[in-house]
């Protein structure tokens, strides 16, 4: 091998090996820190082999504020895997008629879709909650719950996926053996659509996970906070009393557990997923 | 709903189409979309025409209640109150340079990382590809708590770090706090787009780079001029969402703001609708800035697709 090959070689991968440190760094630092008791984190002697208290740090979190972390979890997860589950099934429905039945006005109106897809959630974020507070809801589950069904770019991918994995040769067979229309989405295409609907559950799902505006605008009562509003107020309340720093530390690594394991469960899905978004 | 109107697909290919059929299919359209239609029009569509409405609607007597009595056409009052606000043009500065920052970055070193590891130079791609999307897994909230952790002095092991070698950095000071937020979103994004941009490498037909390797062009030459104009597609792609997600900028500062006084509450355009509406209570000055900022990203994201459509017409 000529020396110039040699040293390109060894550039790239040196390239590549400090932007992986780069992401990776941040992460190993907050697993580090979550192990470390507060002695060792405010000494900032992260990297020594000394104070470690995960345990310790475990119930602390759990126990700080009588337990309220742990109502927090349990509301994000209701939130972010009840919405994404009801959310993907109603974006697929959408973007599978969109895709296989021909009416008036089809493309103005999936204009409209993705016209949505550009709108800011700060635009909506005030009306949304004048129209909450008219109608009662404001400070409920509801108020954080429904608007995050809304995924317009999940009907975008819907009609992509029925695209590519629904044959139009499926329909005319299961109509020519006089199935309902309906009886055969539920029962042929939406197994067909199988890997979309789990790729829009898994956006969806890290979108509502990640949402902080709107609870942080619907919601006043500490019981119904998901994770990342929680986390926010304690970050807050750490900057007077130091002793929220370690449990919030602990509080963001549980909370981004979850995530990391649908990405690395289902990895095969959101690939699809992602180039589907892109290519097209 | 329009959608009621639906016929088959296959009416104009089989001659004698069943009307049955066609009220059958036209009725299951319907169920179909109904439910993300109900939503649309609930959580957007009346939402933005409220916040339309209100912009151009106020309480004559400020502060005596908001009952309808009381509200009158205002106009674009609220509009010009917005426009005349030094805050809020501050704001909309603040995004203008966090863009300004974060794009080229963004663009420049996702797709340069994702030319390396398609050139087949690169080892361990796959367990690359992955260290560098983890990032995407942890929320935005998180990704901001880490890196406020990780700049704070007394938390930060790398101010502590710099302190020992005789160096003072501060990275929420007044010259440092956008540079900041922007790592915050380049480390979170970054991996994201690496993968996007991949995926679309991958697509490109293995032909026209062998042809490329054959008529003589190096590895550089063949990514810069060959692979990247054809994921153009891709990369207007990734320009337009990173756009419309920078003019929301809303989670960083708002976290950051609780650490620096150098972010105040009305930091970023969102912020300030954010404080418009319910810390000041003004809701048609907070309405009338959410359309300034709806209009500031169609704009933009007008401007783009036309930018990219011009210079794809002159290049053929």
């Amino acid at each position: 091998m000529n020396p110039p090959k040699f040293l390109g070689r060894a550039a790239v991968n040196t390239v590549v090996a400090i932007s992986v440190l780069y992401t990776l760094i941040p992460a190993l630092w907050l697993v580090l820190a979550a192990m470390k008791d507060s002695d060792a984190l405010f000494g900032s002697d992260i990297l020594s082999l000394q104070g470690f208290s995960p345990l310790k740090n475990l119930q602390d979190l759990f126990a700080m504020d009588k337990g309220i972390y742990g109502r927090w979890y349990l509301n994000s997860l209701l939130y972010a895997v009840g919405g994404a589950a009801v959310g993907a099934l109603v974006s697929i429905a959408c973007g599978y008629a969109f895709d296989k039945y021909v009416f008036r006005h089809k493309e103005k109106l999936f204009g409209l879709v993705l016209a949505a897809v550009m709108v800011p959630q700060t635009v909506l974020a005030l009306p949304l909650y004048l129209l909450a507070s008219g109608t009662g809801v404001v400070g409920t589950v509801w108020a954080v719950f429904v608007p995050v069904l809304f995924n317009p770019f999940g009907v975008y991918l819907g009609r992509v996926f029925s695209q590519g994995y629904v044959p139009r040769e499926v329909l005319e067979a299961a109509r020519i053996d006089g199935a309902g229309e309906l009886a055969t989405y539920f029962r042929v295409s939406l197994r067909m659509l199988g890997p979309g609907v789990v790729t829009v559950f898994l956006f969806q799902l890290t979108a509502i996970w990640n949402n902080f505006f709107l609870p942080m605008v619907m919601l006043s009562d500490q019981k119904l906070y998901p994770v990342s509003l929680g986390l926010y107020s304690w970050n807050s309340a750490a900057t007077t009393s130091p002793e929220y720093y370690p449990v919030v530390i602990m509080g963001s690594l549980l909370a981004v557990l979850p995530l990391v394991l649908a990405f690395a469960l289902l990895q095969r899905f959101w690939r699809s997923g992602l180039t589907a978004g892109a290519v097209k | 709903m329009t959608t009621t109107l639906a016929r088959p697909e296959s009416a104009s290919r089989t001659p004698a189409p069943r009307v049955r059929t066609r009220h059958r299919q036209g009725t299951a359209c319907a169920v179909l979309m109904a439910p993300f239609f109900v939503l649309l029009v609930v959580v957007f569509l009346v939402p933005a025409g409220t916040a339309l409405w209100l912009s151009f609607f106020g309480a004559d007597e400020p502060g005596l209640g908001f009952g309808p009595e009381h509200t009158i056409f205002v106009g674009f009052r609220s509009y010009a109150a917005v426009l005349a606000d030094p805050t809020f043009l501050g704001g909309l500065g603040v995004v203008a340079l966090y863009c300004l920052l974060y794009l080229p970055l963004l663009v420049v070193t996702s797709l340069g990382l994702a030319l390396l590891l398609d050139s087949g130079v690169a080892r361990l791609r796959g367990s690359a590809r992955l260290a560098l999307f983890l990032p995407h897994a942890v929320p935005g909230i998180i990704a901001a708590i880490i890196w406020l952790y990780l700049y704070l002095p007394g938390l930060s092991p790398v101010v502590d770090l710099f302190g020992k070698a005789g160096i003072t950095v501060d990275f929420l000071g007044i010259h440092t706090v956008i540079p900041s937020m922007v790592n915050i979103a380049l480390w979170s994004n970054l991996g994201y787009n690496v993968v996007v941009f991949y995926a679309a490498l991958q697509a490109v037909p293995r032909e026209v780079i062998e042809a490329a390797v054959v008529d003589g062009a190096g590895g550089v030459r063949t990514a810069l001029r060959i692979k990247t104009p054809l994921i153009r597609a891709s990369i207007v792609m990734v320009v337009l969402f990173t756009l419309i997600w920078s003019l929301q900028l809303f989670t960083e500062p708002m976290l950051l703001s609780q650490a620096t006084p150098m972010i105040t509450a009305r930091f970023s355009p969102s912020m300030y609708i954010y404080d418009a509406a319910f810390t000041r209570n003004n809701y048609g000055l907070a309405a009338a800035a959410s359309v300034i900022l709806l209009m500031c990203t169609i704009a933009l994201s007008y401007g783009v697709t036309r930018w990219t459509n011009r210079t794809r017409e002159a290049a053929q």
